[in-house]
This record gives C-alpha cells, structure tokens and sequence, in this order.
C-alpha cells in the first residue's frame, strides 16, 4: 500500500475525477430526441406495421398464393382462399396476429406481386390483445393508408433487390 | 402569532394551539410541494448527467409531471397481499412518512424562524430519524415476501451503522458548538473561520467531518450509491415491492423529505445555515430563508449527481465502509476534535 495509494483513497480522487467527469455530461448537448414530437429518420427497408397493397386501379394484389402463410416462422399468418365471381382467385380470410409477429420480414420477400408488406409505421399500440389480430379488412385500410410511403421505400429499396 | 390569536379572545392553550397548528401547516404543505418539485429536479439532473431530457412533457419543462405521477398513483388500487399483515402493513408507511414530516419542527429556516425552538434539536432529529428506520422493517415483516424481507434485514442493518458514525460526527459539530439547539450551532458558525468565513465545512479540521456526514446522509437516507434496501437488480423494489397506490406515495414523499431533510442538515450543521457564506454585511441583505433554500438546493444537487455518477456498492462494502473506515475515523475525529478545543478554548 503505497503512500499515493493512500492519499488518493482518503482525498475520494477517483470520485472526484468521476463527479467532474459526469459534471462536464450535465451541460453536453442532449444524446436523446424528444420523440413524439420529432421522430429519428426510417431506412427504407423499415419493417414496421403491415399492409396489404393495392393496384392503382383499386384492385388487391394478393392472389393468395398463401407463400407468406408457409414461410412465416412464427405462423402468425392464417389465409382462406376461395375464386370469386369472375373467376380470378383471392383471399377470403387474411388474418395476422400481431402479437406473435416477430417483424422478420419474410412475408413481404416471399410475396410474389409486393402484395404483403411491412410499412414504415411502428406507432400502432394498442389497450387490448385483440385489437392487435389484424383482419384483411385492417391491412387493407392499412395499405391505403400508407400506399405512399410504402410505394416510395419500395422504389429506393428496388436497385438493392 | 400566539398573542394574535388571543387578541381574539381565545384562552392561551387554545391560541398557542391554533398557532401551532397553523405553524405545522406552513412546513408541511410547502415541504410536500418541494417534495414534487424535488422529484422532478432529481429526475431531470439524473437525466441530464446520462444525456436524456427527463420529463419534459407535462406542463412547462415537464414541471407538472410529479403532479402528474401523483393524481395516477392516487388514483390505483391498494392491493394488500392476502399473506400480509393488514394493520402493520398499512401502518408501515404511515410511520415513514409522519417521521420524515415531524423531524422538521426543529429545522431553523431563518433567525427564529423554527417551530419548535427545542435545547436538543440535534438528539431529536437523531431519535425520531431512527425511528423511521422502523416504517422500513415493518414493511419488510408485514409484506410476509421474501425480498423485502431481505430489504428490511438490510435497512436495519444499513440505517444503524450509518447513524452510528453520524452520531460521532454530530459530537464533534456540537463540540464546537457547545449546544444541542440548531439555531445556536447556527449562530457559533458566525465568522468562524479567520474571523470572516461563516461555517464549520471550512474549518479545515470539520471538513473531513463535513465530507463524513455528507456520505453518511446519503446511506442514511438510502439513496444511490447505498440504495441497497431497494436495489432492483436483486430485491425487486425492495421493501416497496408489494405496495401500491397512496401507500407507495407516502413512501416516495417521506424518502424524499428525508433527503431534503438530509441535505438542509448539511446546510446547517457544516455550511452556515441562514448565514451568507461570509460574515459580509452587503451578503446580510440577503434574508437568511434564501441563503438556506440555496445551500439545501445545491446539496440536493450534490446528491442527484452522486446518484447519477457513482455504481451501486456490494453488501459487504457499505458495512466495511461505515464501521471500519468511518466509524474509526469519526472516533479519532472526535478525540483529535475535543483535544483542540481543550487547548485552546478550555484551558
């Protein structure tokens, strides 16, 4: 136990040091954004909540192909498919849970027509577990509502693919 | 304020208790709105330390979100866990809470302004601050869970090592005071030093006393670095895990008016109380109630940045650091204290 040893533990200078250092922190900028009110910019491949396109003609892309269904890992997809009136197939039933999604992104790879897709939204808490088991209805709303920015990321994404 | 009132023809005991009553509110009330205000502070100067913003949300700045937190908790349910002991349970933190309220009657905020102006206002603050350490054990007992069981076993322990130094330090202040009043330990810290500087923080033989008591309140008080009554990583919440609601609250309003409580006592005990830093007459324009807030303001500062710099201690280290490195030290102090003065003052 050396003489210098001693001073320094009687005279607390490593806290001293640590309290002067934390000091100069309180008067640093801020590291943090103040987040509801400005939000950090999204990479396009974003996988956030997900919608289900449309065609610009308002026609549904998917054609119930179910490749989603079979490659999610968490099976949180379920499809019921039927033909329609004239002919053409599509999905009847097009369910997701939300709550045992992992965000993975497999849906919208395996998706042959960019019906399934992960959009850039990730604010879509909500009070109850059910309001979390999306119904096709829910990602179709969901797609109109963000067909923008989704067809936007798509384009940026599209020389990367 | 008692002659005022028996100007209205009300008997002496009822006026001096009509004043008594009024002097209790006018401490208390605005003790727990500095509670809230205290919180928010804390949160914030933690906060600022890791380089986040802290609540800054509800209201101006964030300064309604302790008011905030308050109308939420107030408005949950009081679970009391089916194996506990209903009557202590409740009681628990009623005791905390009154105790971090009572020790306040003897604080002199400024010249005569004290509700109880006491002879041994240093041994009531130390009797009833013990006392408080009970609210802690019986939550602890009364929750029938083990990890505040743990937390009550280690709340004991903590809160008697660390009065036990406290208690040395306080013999050497009062030494050189030569009473047991607060006011009176104010007034001997008039132009102490050199004739000029007012307190015994700068008297180089009280500093590593002063040093002593600051790291005492703090474990005292079970605040970061010695929060092991309540440490998360371990205990849950400690003692608190199985409150709720109002009971909680009262909880988070005592620990904190005893940390202010803490803190207004360094400003008293080392710093001077009301008096300027320096026996200046300018300085005196300044009321007394003011220098006080600005020493208790700045110690509370002291203790936030503590919390937000320094890692919790082990077990093992909070006990070697109270009784064998300070317990030693304040017994030495104390000796090397009284030696002085017999020399000097007594001889």
């Amino acid at each position: 136990m050396s003489l210098g040893y001693i001073v320094k533990s009687f005279t607390l200078w490593e806290f001293v040091k640590a309290h002067w250092l934390t000091l100069k922190y309180f008067f640093k900028p801020k590291a943090t954004i103040n987040y509801p009110f400005e939000k950090n910019p999204l990479s396009p491949r974003f996988r956030g909540e997900h919608a289900l396109r449309r065609y610009p003609n308002g026609e549904e892309r998917c054609i119930a192909c179910k490749l989603c269904e079979a490659v999610c890992p968490a099976q949180a997809i379920t499809i019921e498919a039927e033909p329609r009136d004239d002919g053409s197939r599509r999905t009847t039933r097009y369910d997701i849970d939300m709550t045992k999604c992992i965000y993975c992104g497999f849906c919208q790879e395996a998706c042959p027509v960019d019906a399934i897709v992960e959009g850039p939204n990730f604010e879509f808490a909500t009070e109850t577990r059910e309001e979390l088991i999306y119904d096709k209805s829910k990602l179709l709303a969901n797609g109109d509502r963000w067909e923008s920015a989704i067809a936007q990321n798509l384009a940026a994404d599209a020389p990367y693919r | 304020m008692t002659a005022f009132f028996e100007s209205f023809g009300l008997p002496f005991e009822w006026a001096w208790f009509v004043s008594m009553v009024i002097g209790c509110l006018v401490i208390a009330l605005p003790l727990m709105l500095a509670v809230a205000m205290i919180i928010y502070a804390d949160r914030k100067i933690w906060a600022a330390m890791a380089l986040r913003r802290g609540p800054n949300v509800v209201g101006p700045f964030g300064l309604l979100q302790s008011f905030a937190d308050g109308a939420k908790v107030f408005l949950q349910e009081t679970i009391i866990p089916s194996a506990a002991n209903k009557g202590l349970f409740l009681l628990a933190p009623i005791i905390t809470f009154t105790i971090a309220l009572v020790v306040w009657a003897v604080i002199p905020f400024a010249p005569g302004v004290v509700l109880a102006d006491i002879n041994v206002g240093l041994l009531y603050i130390l009797a009833a601050s013990s006392i408080g350490v009970y609210g802690v054990i019986i939550a602890g007992w009364a929750s029938n869970s083990k990890y505040p069981f743990y937390s009550a076993l280690r709340a004991a322990a903590q809160m008697v090592s660390y009065e036990v130094s406290i208690g040395f330090v306080l013999i050497s202040v009062v030494l050189w005071a030569g009473s047991f009043n607060m006011s009176a330990i104010v007034e001997a810290q008039r132009a102490h030093v050199f004739e000029f500087v007012n307190g015994f923080g700068f008297n180089p033989l009280l500093f590593p006393m002063a040093v002593v008591f600051l790291i005492s309140a703090m474990a005292e008080t079970a605040r970061a670095p010695f929060d092991l009554t309540e440490a998360e990583s371990e205990l849950v919440a400690g003692y608190q895990t199985e409150y709720s609601s109002m009971a909680f609250a009262l909880y988070w309003l005592g620990e904190y008016a005893n940390v202010i409580l803490m803190c207004g006592l360094n400003a008293i005990l080392f710093w001077g109380g009301w008096l300027p830093p320096v026996d200046w007459a300018p300085l005196y324009m300044i009321p007394g109630i003011v220098w006080f807030f600005a020493k208790l303001m700045f110690f509370f500062f002291v203790f936030s940045w503590v919390k937000a710099t320094v890692p919790r201690y082990r077990y093992d280290q909070l006990m070697r650091l109270g009784w064998k490195i300070f317990l030693p030290l304040s017994l030495f102090w104390v000796f090397l204290v009284s030696g002085y003065l017999m020399l000097t003052r007594y001889s």
